[in-house]
């Protein structure tokens, strides 16, 4: 059993004009094998408690706290937090000119297991990996996301979610700027991560629509740095027929 | 990155030279083996600007020839001789074109001198060039790759000195010749270097500056194409850390029609002090048309306090060319790159290098020989390690 808990998380960012604060207090607990949807408007701070969750440095945590599995993550450095088990698929995957695909997998791998993997297993692994999430292999010879269209940034995500095999995952809209086919493959990705490891997922979306192929235990709505309200997959068909009107004016 | 770029701006106004340097095109530059034919150094001479005297040394004064040691690896039919004054080769690649390069060539009286066969295989050579002491002093090397030879030589720049350099590069016709050039001295060192690159008709030089340890190193190297038909590939990697100032100043002479050159050369700087200056001058005369030519220079700031400077210089005399450009960018360390690295439990150390790596990749793979590829990787590697982290 694994269980990742957010205790009233309140969260700033650094601007030019002084630190603006962001989060207002968030609670909310995963366990392992469940999946929880988060909505809410844009600007409502969805991306600043992944970010915050892996760590980022731009973004000071001013009160409340981060635990997984009882261990305090916010006095982890973000590659700790990674190797303890935490993942972020990114809104905005970061290009790395001049290191491929195949030596970063590699590298991050041997990083998360503490050993180097025996090179024909691991080939063949990512190989499969890449199969089941349509990617062609020449992409292991390219540059980490350099030149990458957003479909493929996002499935290259998933690609490392598949092969780091975390206990949580955090995906920040994966589903965006995705076309049909590619969200269900990308789903499928996550569904077989969510089976294989008894994955937990928070996953951050403004669409109902890959709440059909990822199904949700959970729904929390995300206003204004808080959880505005939470239960189960009908909320999210609640939210897209009314909006977030009713949260907003609240 | 988050870089400022520069690209295609052609002619010397476009950049920013500062009060009291005089504004020189490289085409009416002086050439000359004596001396007094040029100006004192001081910073006020365009290509000295940004080299303070002080960090010159005793290279400022009277110099001795070389006694240090050079210790050569080749094949049986390659030969070596120290020649005179009097042999042809002695001038034939070029003049200085600075007055340390020219106190240099005065001083040597003779000239260490490699001759690679025509031969259609491959012969690797290596020169290590030694110094255990820094009494300020002078080297002239000459390589005469014979016509149709096909070689590959380094030359290894390793302990203390205070050196000033002439390296004579002869290509002949239809020879293929890749040169590397390392500049890993102790951290008290003071080395100039200038390396005059003669091509033959349908010649190719892959030219390699690797530049890593010296308190000053500057390496000018300059490109004469007597010939149509060839091609200058050259190639610089540096890493400055702090109070380190290294120098590069690729010249492309197009005087042949139908020729090509490349000039990449892509620099990380680290700690307070760090400084680096690249100049890349291409002159494109009247009579060398179909001329294909980019320069580029990047520059990775590690950290804070360290300096680059890259000024890409293109004079153009005629119109009918195949393609001319350029591109200069320095930027600072982009930390989201880190994060999306350590985000995936890469530790920050190698985080950091991963992306020095990946920026100076795109040289170190045209470098194509495993053994310079394997020593820059270390020192990399060692100078990251030094890093304040
Ligand atoms: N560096 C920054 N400087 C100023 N404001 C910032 C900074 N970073 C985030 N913010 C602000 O914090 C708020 C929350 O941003 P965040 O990216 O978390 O929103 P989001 O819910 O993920 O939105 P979206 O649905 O558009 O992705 C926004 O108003 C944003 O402008
Ligand atoms: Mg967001």
């Amino acid at each position: 059993m694994s269980i990742l808990q957010i205790k009233n998380l309140h969260v700033s960012v650094d601007t030019d004009q002084g630190p603006k604060q962001i989060l207002r207090g968030v609670d909310l607990t995963i366990r392992n094998g469940e999946t929880h949807a988060i909505m809410g408007p844009n600007g409502s701070g969805k991306s600043t408690l992944a970010y915050s969750i892996a760590g980022h440095p731009k973004y000071e945590v001013t009160e409340g706290e981060i635990l997984l599995d009882g261990e305090n993550v916010l006095e982890m450095s973000v590659d700790e937090r990674a190797r303890a088990g935490l993942f972020l698929a990114m809104q905005y995957p970061v290009e790395i000119p001049g290191v491929s695909v195949s030596n970063f997998l590699r590298t991050a791998k041997t990083a998360i297991t503490g050993e180097a993997p025996s090179i024909r297993g691991w080939v063949k692994e990512v190989r499969e990996s890449m199969d089941a999430l349509r990617m062609d292999s020449a992409f292991t010879e390219r540059n980490v996301n350099e030149g990458f269209s957003g479909g493929e940034k996002k499935r290259h995500e998933i690609l490392q979610l598949s092969l780091l095999k975390p206990k949580f995952a955090v995906l920040d809209e994966t589903d965006s700027g995705l076309d049909v086919d590619a969200l269900k493959t990308v789903s499928e990705g996550v569904n077989r991560a969510k089976e294989a490891n008894d994955l937990g997922v928070l996953l951050i979306t403004h669409y109902t629509r890959i709440l059909k192929y990822i199904q949700p235990d959970f729904v929390h709505v995300f206003v204004a740095g808080q959880v505005a309200e939470q239960g189960g997959p009908e909320l999210a068909e609640r939210l897209e027929a009314e909006g977030y009107d009713r949260y907003v004016r609240a | 990155m988050n870089e400022q770029t520069k690209t295609a701006q052609h002619g010397l106004s476009e950049h920013s030279h500062g009060a009291g340097v005089p504004i020189q095109i490289r085409s009416a530059r002086v050439r000359s083996a004596d001396v007094n034919d040029f100006e004192l150094v001081t910073q006020r001479e365009e290509q000295w600007r940004y080299l303070s005297t002080d960090r010159l040394g005793g290279l400022l004064g009277d110099l001795e020839e070389f006694t240090g040691d050079l210790g050569l690896t080749a094949p049986d039919d390659v030969t070596t001789a120290w020649v005179g004054r009097d042999n042809e080769l002695f001038g034939k690649a070029g003049l200085p074109e600075d007055r340390i390069s020219a106190a240099a060539w005065t001083t040597c009286d003779a000239a260490y001198l490699i001759t690679v066969p025509s031969n259609e295989n491959a012969q690797e050579i290596s020169l290590k060039v030694t110094s255990a002491d820094s009494t300020p002093s002078a080297l002239h090397l000459i390589v005469d790759a014979k016509p149709f030879s096909n070689s590959t030589i380094v030359i290894d720049h390793n302990g203390d000195a205070v050196l000033a350099e002439n390296i004579e590069i002869n290509v002949g016709d239809e020879a293929q010749l890749t040169i590397v050039s390392i500049q890993d001295w102790s951290e008290d060192s003071i080395h100039t270097s200038a390396h005059f690159i003669r091509l033959g008709r349908n010649a190719r030089i892959k030219h390699i500056v690797v530049s890593l340890g010296g308190k000053t190193v500057r390496v000018v190297p300059s490109v004469e194409y007597t010939g149509p038909g060839a091609d200058a590939n050259l190639l610089g990697v540096y890493f400055a850390d702090a109070g380190q100032y290294l120098e590069h100043r690729p010249f492309i002479d197009h005087s042949e029609p139908n020729c090509k050159s490349r000039v990449t050369y892509k620099g990380a700087l680290q700690g307070s002090k760090a400084h680096t200056v690249w100049v890349g001058d291409v002159l494109i005369r009247k009579a060398a048309e179909g001329t294909d030519t980019y320069e580029l220079n990047r520059n990775l700031l590690l950290t804070d306090g360290a300096r680059a400077d890259s000024v890409p210089n293109l004079e153009i005399e005629t119109g009918q060319i195949e393609g001319a450009g350029h591109a200069s960018a320095s930027g600072r360390f982009d930390d989201e790159q880190l994060f999306y690295l350590q985000a995936r439990g890469i530790s920050e150390n190698e985080a950091r290098k991963l992306v020095v790596y990946g920026f100076l990749n795109e040289i170190i793979e045209q470098i194509g020989i495993e053994s310079v590829e394997t020593r820059l990787a270390e020192s990399i590697e060692a100078e990251l390690a030094r890093s304040t982290h």
